[in-house]
């Protein structure tokens, strides 16, 4: 088992560093030929524009569509959420999304950096602290998405079948709640 | 319930969202989402770059706040702004324009020889220059949640960056193998406590995000520096003196994105037109990366 962390932009080193202190073998991910050698994948944090431009010319969009057809878990946090998105509104609709997730979602929809918060998500067994940095927002899901987490009434993390989205960070220290359920309920479980 | 802001977590975490990208200078709304639409991860609003700064000589400060506003509205990526070295009320003015990031910058003219900013004071995240281990982890001292080789800003000339790099990489190897007593004497040689030396000898590297900055001017030299560790690059007059600025930001984009594929970074720096002409760095007068140690 071999997990990809899409690595064109943004925090890859932190979801690989997180992978690697759960004993999961980790690859990065640049081209088709990385993602070949792959049994799931992690989108990260960073700048989802910028992000989506560099899948579209190394051609990762496409390959990550097609595997994604072909049931592999992905991951999408935080810009990675975004990227999975099938609408993305404000406060431009960016190119590009790879449309894995039928839901809505408003970027920076806290506001701007001074709005960063540490909130408190609650869904899973217990309750963890986590980073919502310039923080995407839900504002619809599609009927066969399940809110798996809340923080606040906000919905923070969810799931269509084998595509997993959260809005915050669990890769930046401390346990990474949400990865232990990537693993154990859509890799393990498969 | 806990709804915590502006702790050094969110801070440091929001730089990591910057990693291997590129952050470019602009100093209007439409060079700002030509590196909107070209990749940047951010962009660093200011009046003139700093090639520009050298020409004109003179005192540089903060930007005007309207030009900032102007830039902010017209993209949706992080936008930054510098303040002078010191300039503790520029910074307070920058937070309450909202910017993401605070550019604590040797590029404008200092306003303070003896200290710099308190940066723990601020809900605005600051970057921060440095030329070696001792300036970085003053900085950080500071409160500063990112570090940038200093480089020579606005010559167009990467050896200042990669001096800075390699020096700062060479000083943390060395810790590897002190003990306690060489690592307090360090400590207190740099001016920091020497728990902070002790976590950056642990980490191998610097405890927060660590860009080149100043002389980056082609792919290959945003590609130099990701080969030599960094976390990722700021462009500052690169791409908007040269002649296609369009095109060369989108190069440099790819450029830190493949850093390790000499083919793709063939391609890239195909065709890009004349680049910035540059200045050694060794014949000009005014030595930007002495200011604010």
């Amino acid at each position: 088992m071999v997990i990809g962390v899409l690595a064109l932009q943004g925090d890859f080193k932190e979801h690989m560093a997180s992978l690697r202190s759960h004993g999961v073998e980790g690859r990065d991910v640049r081209t088709p030929a990385d993602l070949k050698e792959v049994n799931a994948l992690i989108l990260p944090g960073g700048e989802s524009t910028t992000m989506a431009k560099l899948l579209i010319s190394s051609g990762l969009n496409k390959e990550i569509v097609q595997r994604a057809k072909k049931k592999m878990p992905i991951w999408g946090t935080c810009a990675g959420a975004i990227l999975l998105a099938t609408d993305v509104v404000s406060p431009v609709p960016l190119e590009c999304t790879l449309g894995l997730l039928d839901m809505t979602v408003e970027r920076n929809s806290y506001g701007r950096q001074l709005n960063s918060f540490l909130g408190q998500v609650e869904g899973l067994k217990e309750p963890f602290d986590a980073s919502f940095i310039r923080a995407p927002r839900i504002s619809r899901l599609g009927r066969g998405v399940r809110v798996l987490a809340r923080c606040r009434k906000d919905r923070v993390m969810m799931r269509e079948k084998n595509i997993l989205a959260t809005t915050f960070h669990t890769e930046l220290g401390g346990e990474n709640k949400v990865l232990e359920y990537f693993l154990s309920q859509m890799i393990e479980k498969r | 319930m806990s709804q915590a802001k502006a702790t050094f977590l969110l801070k440091d975490g929001f730089a990591r969202m910057f990693k291997g990208g590129v952050i470019m200078d602009v100093v209007n709304a439409e060079q700002a989402k030509v590196a909107e639409e070209a990749g940047a991860c951010a962009v660093m609003a200011l009046e003139r770059v700093p090639a520009d700064i050298r020409a004109t000589g003179g005192v540089a400060r903060m930007t005007d706040p309207k030009l900032i506003k102007a830039i902010m509205k017209a993209v949706t990526i992080p936008v930054m702004a510098k303040a002078r070295i010191g300039h503790f009320v520029e910074a307070q003015i920058l937070q309450a324009l909202k910017v993401d990031f605070i550019d604590e910058s040797e590029v404008l003219s200092p306003a303070d020889e003896q200290y710099h900013i308190d940066k723990h004071d601020y809900k605005v995240p600051f970057v921060c220059g440095a030329r070696d281990l001792g300036e970085a982890l003053r900085r950080i001292k500071e409160g500063a949640a990112m570090i940038r080789t200093k480089g020579e800003a606005g010559t167009g000339d990467i050896v200042q960056a990669v001096r800075h790099a390699r020096a700062i990489q060479e000083q943390i190897d060395a810790l590897k193998t002190m003990n306690e007593s060489v690592l307090e004497q360090a400590a207190i040689d740099m001016r920091v406590t020497v728990e902070l030396v002790q976590q950056v000898k642990e980490l191998g590297r610097l405890p927060v995000v660590n860009f080149a900055a100043g002389g980056v001017a082609t792919p290959a030299d945003a590609a130099l520096m990701m080969q030599l560790g960094m976390d990722g690059v700021f462009v500052g007059s690169g791409i908007f003196k040269s002649s296609d600025p369009a095109k060369r930001a989108r190069a440099i984009v790819e450029a830190v994105t493949h850093y390790n594929d000499p083919k793709k970074l063939a391609k890239v720096s195909e065709d890009l037109g004349e680049a910035m002409e540059g200045i050694n760095a060794g014949e000009i007068e005014l030595r930007m990366e002495d200011r604010g140690v």
